[in-house]
C-alpha cells in the first residue's frame, strides 16, 4: 500500500481534485482513519472523500472494516486516529430494518422529526416514493420483509440527508424483492442527490448502482475503480462483465470472465 | 427419478388417486382443508364449552358446597352456607359497614401503589437508561427485593407506629419491587440495534427516551405495574390484620372476634373480587395501550 498522502490522491472521488482541497465543498472528507479493536487494526489508513452526489460502493471480505468505516461515517463509532467530517444531517439504512415495532409505520418514518406529529403528511409522502403509502397507519410487525425495508428507506430520505449511508441493505431481501429495491434506491438517489455511501458483499449490487467501486482489504482500500457504464446498466453488458471479473480477482474468487454469476440472479 | 417425483406426478395424473391414497398412508399426512361447516361448528362448539367450563366449574363448586351442608356433611359452625354468606352481605350493608370498608380499603391500597409504583417506576427508568443509576442502586434494591416484605411488619410497626403510616409504608414497600424490576429490564432490554438508529438521525437522549425506549418498554413496564397490583392487595390484607380500625380487614378481624364465620368468609370474597377485578382492568389497559402487540395474535 502507498503512503497515506497518495492514498487520499487515490480514492479521492472528485475528477477536479487538483483545486485545493479547501475550494472543493466535500460532503465527506476522512482521511487516514485509524481504528484498532484489540489490538487489530480493522482500518488503518483509509482515506476517502466524497461530493454531494457521489455513490460509491465498498466492497470486500467480512471482517476488513466496512462496515466499521460506515459506522465511523455515521457517528456511531469513533476513529481512534486520522481526519473525519461528515455533513451534519446524515442517515443509515441497516441490512434489517430497524423500526419500532411500538409506532405505527408512519411515526418510524419522520421519527427524526423535531414534532412527528405535524410531520404525517410529510411521512405519507415519503412512503408514497417508496411506494407503500398504503401501509402508514399499520404496525411495522404486519410487514414484510422488503416492505419493512421500504420503511427504512423512507425513514432514512425524508429528513433529505446530505449523506446517505446503506450497510448491505438488501442482504436479507429475497433476490426479486432486491432487484426491485435496486432500481428503486437508484431512482431516488438521482432525485434526493445525497452523497452515498454502500457497504455491500455483492459485486454485481455495486456495479449496477455506484459511481464508483471501492475494495477494502486489510484495513485499507486496495483497490479504486470508477464505473463508467452509463445508467441503466445490464448486467450483460460486455463492460460489466469485465468490470465482475476485476473486482472478484481482487477479492481473491479467481472468476472465468464471462462464465455464472456471483450469486445473484440474472439481468434485469 | 426419484420417489418424490414420482409420488408428485402421479397425483396430478387423473385417475390415479388411488395411488396416491397408498402412498399417503405411510409417510405424508393430508394437511388440506377439512370440510368447512363441520370445522365451523366444532370450533364454535369447543369456544363455547371453554366458556361453560369457565363458569360451571365453580357453580357446580358453590352448589356442592351448599349441598354439603344441607346433608349435613359439615357443620353451619365451621362453614356457613352460601345463603348464609348473602345474608352476611345484605346485613352488612343494611347497616353501612360494607360501603364504609370497601373505599377505606381500596384507598390505602390505592395510595400505597401510587407511592409505591411512582418510586419504583423513576428509579427503574433511572437505572435503566443510566449506568450511574444501576450501579449507584440497583446492587442495593435486588438485595431488599428479596427480604420477604411480611418480614418487614414488625419493624415498620416499630417505625411507623400501628396506626395508617405503617400500614402504607408496608404497601408501598409491596408495590415498589415489582414496577422497579420490571422497568429496570424492560427499559434495559430494548434492543441495542434501535437506540444506534435513533442516533444516525441526530435525536438527542431525551428523544431516543422518548420515541423509542419507552414505547418499547411499555409491555415489560405493564406486567410490573400488574404484579404490583397484587403485591399491594397482598399487603392490604396482611396490614389491615394488625390493628385495624376501619376496612375490610377490620370487618374480618371483628367478626372473627364475634364467632360470625359468614361474615369472615364475606371479606374473604371481596379481596378475591377485587383480585379478579385488577386482573380484568390490567387485561383492558393492556389491549388499550397496546395495539401493536394485540395486532400480532390475530394475524
Amino acid at each position: 500500500m502507498s503512503t497515506s498522502a497518495e492514498t487520499v490522491e487515490e480514492v479521492t472521488v472528485d475528477s477536479t481534485s487538483a483545486e485545493s482541497p479547501v475550494d472543493v465543498h466535500y460532503a465527506v472528507e476522512a482521511l487516514g482513519v485509524r481504528r484498532v479493536f484489540a489490538e487489530r487494526a480493522v482500518l488503518d489508513g483509509v482515506s476517502l472523500r466524497l461530493k454531494k452526489g457521489d455513490f460509491v460502493a465498498l466492497i470486500g471480505p467480512s471482517g476488513t472494516g466496512k462496515t466499521t468505516l460506515l459506522r465511523i461515517l455515521g457517528g456511531l463509532d469513533t476513529a481512534d486516529e486520522g481526519h473525519v467530517v461528515v455533513p451534519r444531517v446524515r442517515s443509515t439504512v441497516f441490512q434489517e430494518p430497524r423500526l419500532v415495532l411500538a409506532q405505527r409505520v408512519w411515526r418510524n418514518v419522520v421519527l427524526g422529526a423535531r414534532r412527528p406529529r405535524a410531520a404525517r403528511r410529510k411521512a405519507i409522502d415519503a412512503l408514497a416514493e417508496v411506494g407503500i403509502d398504503g401501509h402508514a397507519n399499520d404496525w411495522p410487525r404486519t410487514l414484510s420483509g422488503g416492505e419493512a425495508q421500504r420503511v427504512a428507506l423512507a425513514r432514512a430520505l425524508v429528513t433529505e440527508p446530505d449523506l446517505l449511508l446503506l450497510d448491505e441493505p438488501f442482504a436479507a431481501l429475497d433476490a426479486l424483492t432486491r432487484i426491485k429495491m435496486h432500481d428503486l434506491l437508484a431512482a431516488l438517489c438521482a432525485k434526493h442527490d445525497p452523497a452515498v455511501v454502500l457497504v455491500t458483499h455483492d459485486v454485481d449490487e455495486a456495479i449496477l448502482l455506484a459511481d464508483r467501486v471501492l475494495v477494502l482489504s486489510h484495513g485499507s482500500i486496495a483497490f479504486d475503480q470508477a464505473v463508467e457504464i452509463e445508467k441503466p446498466r445490464h448486467r450483460d453488458d460486455p463492460r460489466f462483465l469485465e468490470l465482475r471479473a476485476t473486482l472478484l480477482e481482487q477479492l481473491g474468487v479467481a472468476r472465468i470472465v464471462g462464465g455464472g454469476n456471483a450469486g445473484v440472479p440474472a439481468d434485469h | 427419478m426419484t420417489a418424490t417425483e414420482f409420488v408428485a406426478g402421479a397425483a396430478v395424473a387423473p385417475g390415479s388417486a388411488v395411488a396416491v391414497k397408498t402412498t399417503l398412508d405411510r409417510a405424508l399426512i393430508d394437511l388440506s382443508p377439512k370440510r368447512r361447516g363441520r370445522e365451523q361448528l366444532r370450533q364454535r362448539v369447543r369456544s363455547w364449552s371453554g366458556w361453560a367450563l369457565r363458569v360451571g366449574v365453580p357453580v357446580l363448586l358453590v352448589a356442592f358446597w351448599q349441598l354439603a351442608l344441607n346433608w349435613g356433611w359439615v357443620s353451619q359452625d365451621v362453614l356457613p352456607s352460601p345463603a348464609t354468606i348473602a345474608r352476611a352481605y345484605r346485613y352488612l350493608w343494611h347497616n353501612g359497614q360494607l360501603q364504609a370498608a370497601i373505599p377505606i380499603s381500596l384507598r390505602r391500597a390505592g395510595e400505597g401503589l401510587l407511592i409505591g409504583g411512582s418510586v419504583g417506576l423513576t428509579l427503574g427508568i433511572f437505572a435503566g437508561l443510566w449506568k450511574l443509576g444501576e450501579e449507584i442502586f440497583d446492587a442495593t434494591l435486588q438485595m431488599l427485593r428479596t427480604v420477604p416484605f411480611i418480614a418487614l411488619v414488625p419493624l415498620f410497626i416499630t417505625w411507623f407506629g400501628i396506626d395508617e403510616p405503617s400500614k402504607l409504608a408496608l404497601i408501598t414497600a409491596a408495590a415498589m419491587f415489582p414496577l422497579y424490576l420490571n422497568t429496570f429490564h424492560a427499559v434495559k432490554g430494548v434492543d441495542q440495534k434501535l437506540i444506534e438508529a435513533g442516533k444516525t438521525f441526530g435525536l438527542s437522549g431525551f428523544q431516543i427516551a422518548r420515541r423509542i425506549i419507552f414505547p418499547t418498554a411499555l409491555p415489560g413496564v405493564l406486567t410490573g405495574l400488574r404484579f404490583a397490583c397484587s403485591f399491594s392487595l397482598l399487603s392490604l390484607v396482611l396490614a389491615e390484620q394488625t390493628n385495624a380500625t376501619a376496612g375490610i380487614g377490620y370487618l374480618i378481624i371483628n367478626a372473627q372476634n364475634n364467632q360470625r364465620p359468614d361474615i369472615v368468609i364475606a371479606g374473604i370474597w371481596i379481596y378475591a373480587v377485587l383480585g379478579i377485578l385488577i386482573d380484568f382492568f390490567m387485561r383492558a389497559v393492556e389491549r388499550l395501550v397496546l395495539p401493536w402487540r394485540a395486532r400480532v395474535n390475530i394475524g
